[in-house]
Parts: C-alpha cells; structure tokens; sequence
C-alpha cells in the first residue's frame, strides 16, 4: 500500500473514534476520501486552493479544542504558508498536523514549482515543529498514531517512493540498524531503501531516522563510530541535519558528510529516480560516498 | 459630547504609550468605541474564564491596535488596569502586539496582518462543527485588506455560511494612499455577506449593527472610522501611526481628553 493510501486509512479509522479530528484537503486528494466525505461531512472538507487561509483557519479550530489536519502539496503547505504556521500554529502553540505529499521532487515531471527539498530544512525554523519522515506506509501509520493528538504542530512528509520493509518505528525515536566502528551513516525516512543494500559486508553503523524533529541526539550520540566519521543520506536538501549531528556528538570532533538533494532548481523532468540518479541518491553511490569516506 | 468612559480609556491608553514611548495610538483610538460597545453590550465573556471556547469570542485581527483591547479589557476586569502603564516593558505581558498566551482575554496573537480573520473563521467554523451557539467577532483594518488572506477567507466564510462569524472592518481610509478599496459593502456582499455601513465612533449605531440578526451568511460591519479620533493632532495625520507622545504632547493631549 503506498502512503497516500495509508493515509486515507488511517484518518478514516482515527475519524470514527476521535470526534476532534478535522480533516482540510486543499483539493488535493478528494477522491480517496470520498467514503470520509459521506461518513464525516462535517469533518472533512475540501476548503479549496487557498492554503495560507487554510493554515490559519486551522489554527481557529485548534483554539476550539479540535484537531486538524492539513493535506496538500508540499510547497504550498509549507512554503506558501510558513508564516501562517510559523505564527499562527508555532508561536501562540497549538497542536495540528501538516500532512504533505509531493516530497522533494516526487512530482517530478510536473517540474520544479512542485518541487519541495527545502520543507524539512524551512520548518525546523519554527520552535516547537515537530516533523516527520516515514519510509514505508505503515510506518507513517504507527508514528501518525503515535503523535497526532499531542499537542505540537507536526509535519509528515508523505513519499512516492517507500522502502522495501517496515522498521518497528517510534515517535521520536531513531533505530539502529546496525552498529560499525568504521563510520556512522544516519538515513532519513524513503532513502533507506538505497542504503541498505550499500553497506552490505562494511564495518559502518546504520541509523535510521522517522522524526528528525525533535531529534535524537542520544542514539546518535551513544553509537557514534569510533571514527567520529558520519554520513549523512537525506531525501531533502543536503546538509539539513549537519548541524543536528555536531550538537549530538558535541564536545567529540565529527567529519560530517552528506548526500542529499542539492540546493539547485532541478529543471529537468521525468522520474523521480531520475533525480535520484541525478543527485546521488542511489545505492551505488552512497557506497562509494562511504567508502571514500573511510578511506579519507 | 465626548463619553467619560472612552475618554478615561484614551487617557489610559495616551499614558501607557507616554511611558513605553511606543504604540499604535491613533490606531488604538480608531478601534475603541467599537471594541468598547462590543465588550460592553454585546459579547458574553466572563472575565474570570478567558479563552472559555463555550462563549462569545474576540480576535483582534489588526493586532497593532493593542492598546485598544488591552484597555477595554482591563476596563472589564481581565487584569487590573495598572498593567496598562508597563505596555512594551521587557517583563510586560503587555507588547505591541498581543499575545494569546500572556493576555487573560486576547483570544489570538496578532501582529501579522491577514492572520486572525482567518484564525476568527476556523473558530466560527469549529462552533458550529462542535453545535456550539456561540457568536465570534473580529475586528480587520482597511490596510489589512490589501491581504490576499482576508479575501480567501471572505470566501470561505461566505460558502461555509458562517452566521456565528461577524467582521468588522475599521475604515479609517489611513492606507487610501497606497490602494484604493473601493465599496467594501459591495465587494463583501459579492462574496455572499451581509453587510451594513455605519459612522464608528456612533456607540448606539454600532450596538444596533452588532446587534443585527444575519441567519444565514456572515455579517460585514463597515465601520467609518477616523484614525486618532478625538485628540485633534493625531486625526489622520500618518505622522503620529507609531509615534508615542512626548512630556509636552502627553500634557496637552491629557488635557483634551479631560
């Protein structure tokens, strides 16, 4: 099942018990909540394509003591609307959740104003955001369980693209994968699925990461590699977590690498695994970026 | 003849703003007889439950008339009214803009222009999700109109047919110079508002407009309003916008508020 499915199905369940859930679509997604729509008129409406208002009226039905969602796009979530959550979700602090599709450039042949490597990097600008990158369907089902009613404003970052198999995910929590003395690779969310098969017979710790925000400094810090070497894999802008991982391991000297989306308009269209290609975001690659890694 | 009661609230407000040597006076005297017969005759609040999502409810949209709110709710009891005078203090609760999570009785944190119609909208919408018979009032600037937010959210309001939803609009043309709006009355009822036009510093006008009955769209208030209303040097001069009053202007202005 892909995410957006998975997301249909989980706030259609979450719907029918939690008589606070409010669901805004900005006419992105209609036809999968076509069910919710009959079943829950007056809690899931298709507000239309005006997203910063759609923030903002969220935020109103926030101080009502209910809880929204917010589905659409990812540059017209966060980017059109930064302020709106900025101001009107982050600084008065109320809980809602900003559920987008679209990741980096998953639209990629509609090209580059649907494009949103920054979301990650923009939002983690706003005290108290929480975000969240799952790699599979069901992980963004458990961690959508986990964290939807708690209170902060929180991002999910729904992907085209999943890994092959779920991890046992927790809200704020990263897993480690494998433990290596040669180098620390930190993954985020759908990139996983190009890591695991690069760090096949290699002396190199995996972790992965589903909440980046608030991060987990512990795990990264307790399993550090000796080496003090990290390779970040990031499905969004390259070097977003940089500074994340230099205040985990703070006062330890770390080497910080990262492969990620470049901050270049990506102008060319296709698939997103053209992109991917493009980028680096490949198991091939992430191999040889370890490798030199070590060997540096 | 002046009312002794906004008088006292002008005088109040010219203090505080004296004392931080900060503030948005002229703004603040634009809103005041509006915010003043809303919390007097009009809303259903209880002073000693702020925030009480189960009663009538008030945002503040152009949030740099601070003052004004800060005032009236003062005036009734939200916090004593010698908060007023630490208005833009370091430790203050009390800033430029109001913030929902210090101020007993300011129901969203404003500032940001275009920002609480639309917070205003969510909470009529979220009444009326939750069958709750409340009424949600907000107050917009005319300049704050330029913002594309306040149109989406007329529309939104409109369609949703938000009759707990009424807006008041504080016309005191200050931003004319940059963009003309036009019949605001006209545009609104366009949208699917009802609407109403009235002289803002009329207090029985203005109770008799709050007090209108719209059951099935969302009610426009357009206020005519003068920008530093009742202190002669400030009435619609854009020098005094933010400008606080110095030892001599204090005295005088005191004076003509006496």
């Amino acid at each position: 099942m892909s995410m957006r499915k998975q997301f249909v199905k989980t706030i259609e369940s979450l719907l029918t018990f939690d008589k606070k859930l409010v669901l805004l679509l900005g006419d992105i997604g209609v036809f999968g909540f076509h069910n919710a729509f009959k079943e829950f008129a007056n809690r899931v409406l298709n507000v239309g394509i005006l997203e910063p208002s759609t923030v903002s009226l969220a935020s109103g039905l926030a101080k009502s003591e209910l809880i929204p969602i917010i589905h659409t796009i990812a540059p017209f979530l966060v980017e059109r609307s930064f302020e709106q959550i900025k101001i009107d979700f982050g600084y008065q602090c109320l809980g809602g959740n900003f559920v987008s599709v679209g990741a980096s450039y998953d639209y990629a042949s509609l090209g580059c104003t649907h494009h949103c490597p920054s979301d990650v990097g923009v939002l983690q600008n706003i005290p108290g955001m929480e975000i969240v990158v799952p790699g599979t369907a069901a992980e963004f089902d458990a961690l959508f369980q986990q964290g939807y009613a708690n209170g902060h404003p929180t991002y999910y970052r729904l992907s085209e693209r999943e890994n092959l198999s779920s991890q046992p995910v927790r809200f704020g929590q990263a897993n480690v994968i494998k433990k290596g003395s040669l180098a620390t690779v930190v993954a985020v969310g759908p990139v996983l699925q190009h890591v695991l098969p690069a760090l096949e017979n290699l002396d190199v710790g995996l972790l992965y990461y589903t909440t980046v925000e608030p991060f987990d400094y512990q795990t990264l810090r307790e399993n550090l590699a000796t080496s003090g070497k990290v390779l970040l894999i990031e499905p969004f802008y390259s070097g977003t977590l940089t500074h994340k991982v230099c205040q985990a391991v703070k006062p330890r000297p770390v080497a910080v690498e990262s492969v990620g989306v470049p901050r270049e308009f990506l102008t060319r269209y296709g698939h997103a695994a053209d992109h991917d290609e493009l980028v680096g975001l490949t198991a091939k690659n992430v191999r040889a970026r370890v490798e030199a890694l070590i060997n540096a | 003849m002046p009312n002794k009661k906004i008088s006292k609230l002008k005088r109040q407000i010219v203090q505080a703003s004296h004392f931080a040597g900060e503030g948005h006076v002229p703004s603040a005297f634009s809103v005041l007889d509006l915010l003043w017969v809303l919390y007097d005759r009009v809303l259903k609040f209880d002073a000693g439950r702020p925030n009480d999502v189960m009663l009538d409810r008030f945002v503040l949209s152009k949030g740099h008339a601070s003052l004004a709110l800060y005032a009236v709710l003062a005036e009734k009891g939200f916090f004593r009214p010698d908060n007023l005078d630490t208005f833009c203090k370091y430790d203050s609760a009390l800033g430029g803009h109001p913030d929902c999570n210090k101020v007993p009785g300011v129901e969203a944190s404003t500032g940001s222009l275009g920002h609480g119609f639309p917070i205003a909208l969510g909470m009529a919408l979220g009444s009326k999700i939750r069958q709750i018979e409340n009424r949600i009032y907000c107050l917009i600037g005319d300049g704050e109109c330029n913002e594309g937010t306040i149109w989406e959210s007329a529309l939104l309001a409109a369609h949703h047919q938000l009759s707990n939803l009424c807006c008041i609009v504080d016309h005191n043309h200050s931003t004319d110079r940059a963009l003309e709006l036009g019949d605001l009355a006209a545009k609104f009822q366009s949208f699917g508002w009802e609407t109403l036009t009235i002289p803002g510093h009329d207090h029985e006008e203005i109770n008799r407009a709050l007090n209108h009955r719209h059951p099935s769209s969302p009610l426009l208030i357009v206020a005519e309003t003068t920008k530093g209303y009742g202190v002669k040097r400030m009435e619609n001069d854009p020098a005094w916008h933010h400008r606080a009053p110095n030892d001599r202007e204090f005295k005088e202005i005191l004076e003509e508020l006496s």
